[in-house]
């Protein structure tokens, strides 16, 4: 009997998280999924009416906006964060006197809030006593910066502060890439004569595919879940032109009271991870079983 | 005397993959169980059913008559010795010791007692302090083999406890656990995939392959008259020699006629009477094939043979030559005059020889 | 592969270098690094020049010039005496909500954590794989997925707005990582030496005790700082879950630097930047090689 009992004792153990995950990760996406298949506004209603959410929110302006700003947003905020993290990898692979010193600076942001890190930019790139009077200050009079305030360059604010904060990650990820690479591979190289560069383009980076791969899945990740970012640096604003899915939803349910636009809204982010993640995933635990 | 060990028609399924077929083997105490095998053939397997750690899938284990086939590991009455020590990393080699006994509520003072016994038995006294890390392997080894001797169990299981340790080491400590089984007299069940850790060590001998056991013997037995072609493979450095051969009745005699490429075949008279199938597999030891002159006996027969490959290895020179599409190895002293390329007479003692079945692999002598 | 053959007929790279080229190009290697130094550095020093400043100086300095007078009036007002929204009691009451939050959120995922993981590793029976898939799926989700019913669900609890409540989202949804984290680290100790402890009498809880926990230090302190840093840093769930009594520093932190009432005190906002940074720069400075641990550890894991 008491042996019975400790063969059940890890089951036992294990159960609670077992239901954690259960009802407050897949129990709470099917009731987000379902509430976005009704018509609930302030409170939820749970008469599945089709896909109406989907269609509001595929008509919203506001939402175009969102996905849009996402595209942008993403797309350059995972290639220069990447091409920067790798850059400064590959410099700080040289032998570097100080690298342990500019690597900790180089990461430093990481550290931080996005709040902290929007709240600091927001101050810098304020038209009035920022970098645009900082500049004018120089004598450049006609200098103008104003992105945070331009509908249409807002959003660039956002990518830079994304990189600023995350590409010190990037560039931890290809360091412990490129130290990670066959030592024998790069002597036998270097005995073949070939230059720096080559052996870097040749036979370094394509053996680090796996780490741009874990660096895409976790830039994609972070620019999808962008939301104090975007809420410390520009409100999403001016007007709603930097909004994210993430502010969208956020607005949808707390400040508009509208649960179905909300739900629905997060379900298009969750199917946007997913199809991002879920082949990585798979493919990482299958490799891990083979 | 009853057996210490039983162990009676155990399976264990991974899945559908069957890791054990069925495995039937007893030991009396005292004995040294030596089960050797290829890797995969489910020797490690059955020992952690014998300790408990895994599950049988079906089939029972008796330890010192009980039946222990649901027992915890702890309540079998045995210790185990790994193949990567397990030394518990973070305690001192004395609390490393200890553990067992602190885990069961043993009074410090026999603990204090016992840990001095053991230490003092291996020689590791002036180690009692140091953590796993600051130990060699040959004293990682010793402080398992302490940790398993506190335990005074009735069945010692070693788990392939050698195989980290340079060969240097590994001769030393395999003789000094030889020294200990005989010095304590308890029963010992020893994992290993050397076949020269079995012969030296055992008093019985298990065979494995593919979850099935091939055989089950004294050293000598194994050794001397395989049962089937596996074992008569897999035991003896060089292996034995599986030589295909065609037996035909002469008188009350058997000739044997082997094809040589190039060369006319080698006959042999085996002086036994017929009964062999046409085609039989003569197995014969490299030792039993010698240097004319050599080697004496009445079934001592000698035939001109062409050398292909001379290896010298010190004590002994191997010689190679081709029988019956086979490489033959022969031990030949090393002052040989063998070269190759050149033909010299060899004594093949039919009194050794061992036959099985092409088909089959079985022995039929 | 024709560039292979190829390059075995070039000559050695460096060998046709002259030397003044290499401490050339040695040197604008270390001008682009410090550029990038300066770079990361900049809204930092910003920050800090800025807290230090005057309104006045503000108005009238450049934005990276030094104070010419150093004063810590923001620092002061930062702490006790901004305005979030109607309230005016600096980020003090706000900094240690995130305290009491942060600190047993950490202290309860990281233990849950650590046994989950000690049970996949060591103690695998059916479904445990299918289990560790599930819950390293549940890492990944965007939290806006389960925010409404998270909500509800804290108002029938009764938790809704409180501390205990935004301890409990923070547990739920740190566990997946501090599971993971304690996962990888113990199947890296061998299978053999939980035998042996099985051997030698000991059990689940035993075994863990005094054989896992005391190698545990280095992903105990990879956790407790990933955790804290992720729960420090929150906002979602801040924003999402408290009301004005029991919000974290960060959720206080924007509601300054975005308060509509009054002038605009950069200084201050700066201030209340730094003091809400401060912890978590602290760990990172303090601990920095088990912050990157945690960092790469969480992402390029499955």
């Amino acid at each position: 009997m008491s042996d019975w009992l400790g063969r059940q004792i890890p089951k036992i153990l294990l159960a609670p998280t077992f239901l954690a995950v259960l009802v407050f990760v897949y129990g709470f996406i099917a009731w987000t999924a379902w509430i976005s298949f009704t018509r609930s506004r302030l409170m939820p209603q749970y008469e599945i009416d089709g896909v109406i959410q989907y269609e509001r929110l595929f008509a919203a302006p506001r939402w175009d906006t969102a996905m849009n700003n996402l595209y942008v947003f993403g797309t350059l905020f995972i290639v220069i964060a990447m091409v920067l993290g790798l850059a400064l990898a590959i410099l700080l692979d040289q032998h570097i006197r100080a690298e342990g010193a500019l690597r900790t600076i180089y990461l430093y942001p990481m550290a931080l809030s996005m709040i902290v890190t929007g709240t600091a930019w927001k101050w810098i790139l304020n038209p009035g006593l920022g970098i645009e009077a900082m500049v004018r200050g120089w004598g450049f009079e006609s200098f103008s910066f104003g992105w945070l305030v331009d509908p249409d360059k807002a959003i660039y604010t956002i990518v830079l502060a994304a990189i600023w904060q995350s590409s010190g990650f990037v560039m931890a990820l290809f360091l412990a890439g490129l130290r990670s690479v066959d030592g024998e591979i790069i002597k036998a190289a270097q005995v073949d004569g070939i230059p720096t560069w080559r052996i870097y383009t040749a036979i370094i980076i394509p053996s680090m595919a796996p780490i741009f791969l874990s660096a895409f899945i976790v830039l994609a990740h972070l620019a999808i879940k962008s939301f104090d970012l975007v809420i410390a640096l520009t409100g999403g604003g001016p007007g709603y032109a930097t909004d994210l899915p993430a502010t969208y939803m956020y607005a949808m349910a707390f400040s508009r009271g509208d649960l179905g636009q909300a739900a629905s809204s997060a379900m298009i982010m969750m199917s946007v991870v997913f199809a991002i993640v879920v082949p990585y995933l798979y493919s990482e635990l299958r490799a891990k079983h083979d | 005397m009853a057996p210490i060990l039983e162990i009676r028609n155990v399976t264990k399924n991974f899945g559908t993959t069957e890791i054990l077929k069925g495995i039937n083997v007893a030991i009396e105490p005292g004995e040294f169980l030596v089960l050797v095998g290829p890797s995969g053939c489910g020797k490690s397997t059955l020992l952690n059913c014998i300790a408990g750690l895994e599950e049988t899938s079906g089939g029972e284990i008796l330890i010192g008559g009980r039946d222990m086939t649901h027992v915890s590991p702890k309540d079998r009455n045995i210790a185990m010795v790994f193949q990567s020590y397990a030394l518990y990393p973070t305690m001192s080699v004395a609390k490393n010791i200890t553990f067992g006994m602190k885990v069961r509520g043993v009074d410090p003072a026999t603990q204090e007692r016992k840990l001095k016994e053991v230490a003092a038995q291996l020689q590791i006294e002036h180690l009692l302090n140091r953590r796993p890390a600051q130990l060699s392997g040959g004293q990682r080894q010793r402080v398992a083999m302490g940790r398993a001797l506190v335990r005074d169990p009735a069945l010692f299981l070693f788990d392939e406890p050698l195989s980290n340790l340079d060969a240097k080491l590994r001769v030393e400590m395999r003789s000094e656990i030889k020294k200990l089984h005989a010095r304590l007299g308890t029963s010992m069940v020893y994992v290993t995939h050397d076949q020269i850790e079995a012969m030296t060590l055992a008093s019985k001998i298990v065979v494995m392959k593919g979850g099935v056991i091939q055989q089950i013997g004294t050293p000598s037995e194994i050794y001397n008259r395989p049962a089937n072609v596996f074992v008569a493979d897999f035991m003896g450095s060089p292996a034995m020699n599986l030589i295909p051969a065609k037996a035909r009745a002469n008188g009350g005699e058997t000739r044997l006629e082997i094809a040589r490429a190039g060369e006319p075949p080698l006959v042999l008279d085996h002086a036994a009477p017929a009964g062999l199938p046409e085609d039989v597999i003569l197995g014969l030891r490299p030792e039993d094939i010698a240097e004319a002159g050599f080697r004496s006996g009445q079934q001592v027969q000698t035939v001109d043979c062409r050398i292909d490959m001379v290896e010298p290895a010190g004590a002994d020179t191997f010689v190679v030559s081709e029988m019956g599409g086979k490489q033959v190895t022969a031990r030949l002293h090393a002052e040989t005059r063998a070269r190759a390329g050149e033909h010299l007479p060899l004594s093949f003692d039919l009194g050794k020889a061992s036959f099985f079945d092409p088909a089959s692999g079985d022995r039929l002598n | 592969m024709t560039d292979q053959a190829f390059s075995d007929t070039l000559p050695r790279a460096g060998a046709g270098q002259s030397r003044a080229l290499r401490i050339g190009l040695r040197w604008t290697l270390y001008a682009v690094l410090i550029l990038f130094a300066l770079f990361y550095l900049m809204p930092l020093f910003v920050m800090v020049t800025t807290s230090l400043k005057s309104l006045e100086e503000i108005r009238t300095g450049s934005l990276v010039a030094l104070p010419r007078a150093v004063t810590f009036d923001a620092w002061a007002k930062a702490w006790s005496g901004a305005c979030t929204g109607i309230q005016c009691e600096g980020v003090r009451p706000y900094f240690w909500n995130s305290v009491v939050l942060a600190v047993p959120a950490v202290a309860i995922s990281t233990f849950i954590g650590a046994v989950n993981g000690y049970i996949i590793a060591h103690w695998q029976f059916r479904g445990a794989n299918l289990f560790f898939a599930l819950l390293l799926f549940g890492c990944f989700i965007p939290f806006q997925v389960v925010l409404l019913p998270m909500a509800r669900l804290l108002g029938i609890l009764g938790l809704a707005g409180t501390i205990q409540g935004l301890i409990m989202v923070h547990v739920i949804y740190g566990l997946g990582f501090t599971t993971l984290f304690f996962r990888n680290y113990y199947v890296t100790i061998p299978q053999e030496l939980v035998r042996a402890a099985k051997i030698d009498g000991a059990g689940f809880f035993r075994i863990f005790w005094s054989i896992f926990l005391p190698l545990s230090l280095p992903i105990i302190v990879v956790t407790v700082i990933w955790q804290f840093t992720q729960i420090w840093n929150d906002f979602l769930f801040g924003v999402s879950f408290s009301q004005a009594g029991s919000q974290p520093i960060t959720v206080a932190l924007n509601n300054i630097v975005n308060s509509t009432t009054g002038v605009k005190e950069y200084n201050v906002d700066m201030a209340a930047a730094i003091i809400a940074a401060l912890p978590t720069l602290l760990v990172y400075i303090i601990a920095g090689k088990y912050f990157i641990r945690g960092l790469t550890a969480g992402s390029v894991k499955g």
